[in-house]
């Protein structure tokens, strides 16, 4: 049988009709163990001589539908569904290194995967080198013998740099390790990252695939892309494993050791396992990802040419314009649209940002994106506000900066939203209402 | 492990146990474009009930070192010069589609070292199509597309394999892809020219001595049940005792139904003669 394309995938991938009842949209097994046969069937599920469900932290049908279905739809060759996007990036991570490794990463990153990589991972003995995403010189500069891992996002934040996959790719494989990919601003539909060379990709499920500003959730996609045993730095998958009986994962599986450990060790030692009611809400997302997808795009283009048409807009940063420095990238990468997340620049100062913020009665104020509904938000006050004026200003993030996350309102009543507001921001303090 | 086979590397998965001579052994042997880790659960449950398992990767697949054997003849010789190595006298053979030819082939012409033989995805004759053979010379990206569309018989085989969580089409698909990438160039031709250029599988079913079981899956575009009549019907008539299995299944039958494909394998193997 055919494994289908795209739009059919989103429906049927990893789901079929519950065998028991019939019951045609997926379950949620909200349960939290799972009975067993008898006694030896019980040794063979933990021993993994056998396929199935014992604990729900470990695996659970409903979840399992939600990671089948994301691997489907990314290319890959299985996924973890874990407890938030953060929680994907942790087990990735935790998974391929211990202490005493080294991370090299895009500098244009989520402040989340920022603040555990240079700070609390560091505090666990694994360092981290930030680089500009598309300085391959900076890429390769960085990489050490401790190094393990490279990783980067598919659009980073703030300013939308597209991450050149392919060359990025390249030149972890020249270094013997695999390249993760934070794809969650792109989702499968408009990017899948394997296709390009990346080895490993993760999703804050929270934002496009699930969509509707409902439910926390992340997952892991192996692409079952690298080859661990071609290398001696991850005995982690070559060598046998106490804590799994002596298993050698690169013996179990040729293509997914990375799966198996991220499961028999990640999910069962962190715990940080997706919820079945939280996969069942995802997949509810997803099975209208790709109408969602077009119409975030086609609404954030429409958004987009009016503030470019404003006199109290400096600029905007999307990939889609010529006027952005990764314009020739993202036409190759992203030929279905580059997101609806961006930022641009207001005229004027912090003040005047709050007030165009406050203005608005549409756009969401709240720290999110990919939500059905249009969102608003002011970095330098909020996701980065840790960074001082310097680091701001490094980053390319200045006080009129605002990200939008465009939803799936009707883009003329987006627009009149965004005009009140414009008008606020260019109010000076005492001017009349 | 590791073992030496005609002076050459060959690597068998021993099911997580360490390998044991004295024990009843059963060898499991892949099909084309494939290593090992298709018997993944099969295997392992096999180590851990009593068996000594020898999972192998054919010469040219996997771990294992070229070059890879051009007929399922040399091949069944190989399988004994394993068995020699591994210091097995005797053992049960298990074989997927062209793992299932060369099971057939050893059993026949050394039927003192093979006790018992399960043939999963079997067919005779296994027919391959100009295109296929084609696409497998000249355009072997293709080929792995067309065999992995064409192995699969749903998009949501439960309980997944080798745990929940795996998209069986993209896995199948990766492990065909590192097969190539690990063997010599051609490999999957090389394979399939061996299934296609196989003669002898109605006389070599007609001079078993062992009991065999045939495990085939009802909707197999590969290899369908109806294509191991003929050997079936070779078997019965040389009064060979066949036990035959139907599952819900494609051509991967190891992958979508795993715990139907071990509960047939582990009763037969376990089956008193």
């Amino acid at each position: 049988m055919s494994a289908n394309r795209f739009d059919t995938l989103v429906l049927h991938a990893g789901a079929a009709p519950d065998p028991t009842t019939g019951a045609r949209a997926t379950p949620i097994y909200q349960t939290t163990s799972f009975s067993f046969r008898d006694t030896d069937h019980a040794a063979s599920l933990f021993n993994m001589e056998r396929s199935g469900h014992v604990y729900s932290r470990i695996s659970n049908p409903t979840v399992a539908v939600f990671e089948e279905r994301v691997a489907a739809l990314e290319g890959g060759v299985g996924a973890i569904g874990t407890a938030s996007g953060q929680a994907a990036l942790h087990l990735a991570i935790a998974t391929l290194m211990g202490a005493g490794s080294h991370v090299v990463a895009s500098s244009a990153l989520y402040g989340g995967s920022h603040n555990l990589l240079h700070y609390t991972l560091r505090r666990f003995g694994i360092e981290t080198t930030f680089v500009p995403p598309n300085d391959h010189d900076a890429w390769r500069a960085a990489v050490r013998p401790n190094t393990r891992l490279l990783f980067g996002e598919t659009l980073g934040n703030p300013g939308l740099d597209v991450l050149d996959i392919e060359s990025v790719a390249d030149i972890a494989h020249a270094n013997h390790v695999p390249l993760l990919v934070d794809s969650t601003f792109t989702t499968p539909y408009l990017l899948r990252p394997f296709d390009h060379g990346a080895d490993f990709v993760y999703h804050s499920a929270t934002k496009f695939l699930g969509g509707h500003g409902t439910t926390i959730g992340g997952v892991l996609v192996d692409g079952g892309t690298f080859d661990f045993t071609t290398t001696d730095l991850f005995p982690e998958f070559t060598q046998p494993y106490d804590g799994f009986h002596g298993m050698v994962f690169a013996e179990e599986s040729t293509v997914a050791p990375f799966l198996l450990r991220a499961r028999r060790e990640g999910l069962r030692d962190f715990g940080a396992c997706l919820h079945p009611q939280a996969a069942w809400q995802l997949l509810q997302g997803i099975e209208t990802l790709p109408l969602r997808m077009d119409r975030h795009v086609a609404n954030t283009r429409k958004v987009i040419e009016f503030l470019l048409a404003h006199p109290a807009v400096e600029g905007v940063a999307y990939p889609e314009l010529e006027s952005h420095r990764d314009y020739a990238l993202a036409k190759r990468l992203l030929p279905r649209g580059a997101g609806a997340v961006f930022s641009f620049d207001l005229r004027g100062d912090v003040a005047a940002a709050r007030r165009f913020i406050e203005a608005l009665s549409l756009f969401s104020h709240l720290a999110n994106v990919g939500d059905a509904r249009s969102l608003v938000i002011h970095p330098a006050s909020t996701t980065h506000f840790r960074m001082d004026a310097a680091a701001l200003a490094a980053a390319g993030i200045g006080p009129g900066r605002i990200r939008l996350s465009i939803g799936l309102e009707d883009p003329d009543d987006l627009i009149d939203d965004l005009k009140r507001g414009l008008k606020a921001s260019q109010k000076t303090e005492g001017s009349r209402p | 492990m590791m073992l030496d086979v005609n002076g050459t590397p060959a690597y068998a998965y021993t099911g997580g146990n360490a390998f044991d001579p004295s024990r009843p052994t059963a060898v499991f042997i892949h099909g084309a474009q494939h290593d090992h880790s298709v018997w993944a659960l099969q295997s392992r449950y096999f180590a851990h009930h009593g068996l000594s398992v020898l999972a192998v990767d054919l010469p040219g697949h996997g771990r294992s070192a070229g070059p890879a054997l051009r007929s399922i003849g040399a091949l069944a010789d190989w399988i004994v010069a394993l068995l020699d190595a591994a210091d097995v006298r005797e053992a049960m053979l298990i074989g997927h589609s062209m793992g299932s030819l060369i099971a057939l082939d050893t059993a026949a012409r050394f039927p003192s070292r093979v006790t018992k033989l399960a043939l999963l995805a079997t067919a005779f004759p296994m027919t391959v199509s100009d295109t296929l053979l084609d696409a497998a010379r000249d355009r072997e990206a293709d080929a792995i597309e067309m065999v992995n569309e064409w192995s699969h018989s749903s998009i949501a085989a439960k309980p997944s394999c080798p745990s929940p969580g795996f998209w069986l089409h993209g896995a199948n698909q990766r492990l065909m892809e590192r097969v190539a990438e690990r063997g010599e160039a051609q490999l999957f031709h090389t394979d399939f020219s061996a299934c296609n250029a196989y003669r002898d599988g109605v006389e070599r079913a007609a001079a078993l001595q062992c009991p065999v079981q045939v495990v085939a899956g009802r909707r197999d575009a590969m290899t369908p049940p109806r294509a191991a009549h003929a050997l079936i019907g070779a078997m019965k008539q040389a009064g060979v005792t066949v036990d035959t299995i139907m599952l819900d299944a494609g051509h991967a039958l190891m992958s979508e139904q795993p715990d139907a494909t071990l509960a047939a394998l582990f009763s037969f193997a376990t089956r008193s003669a």
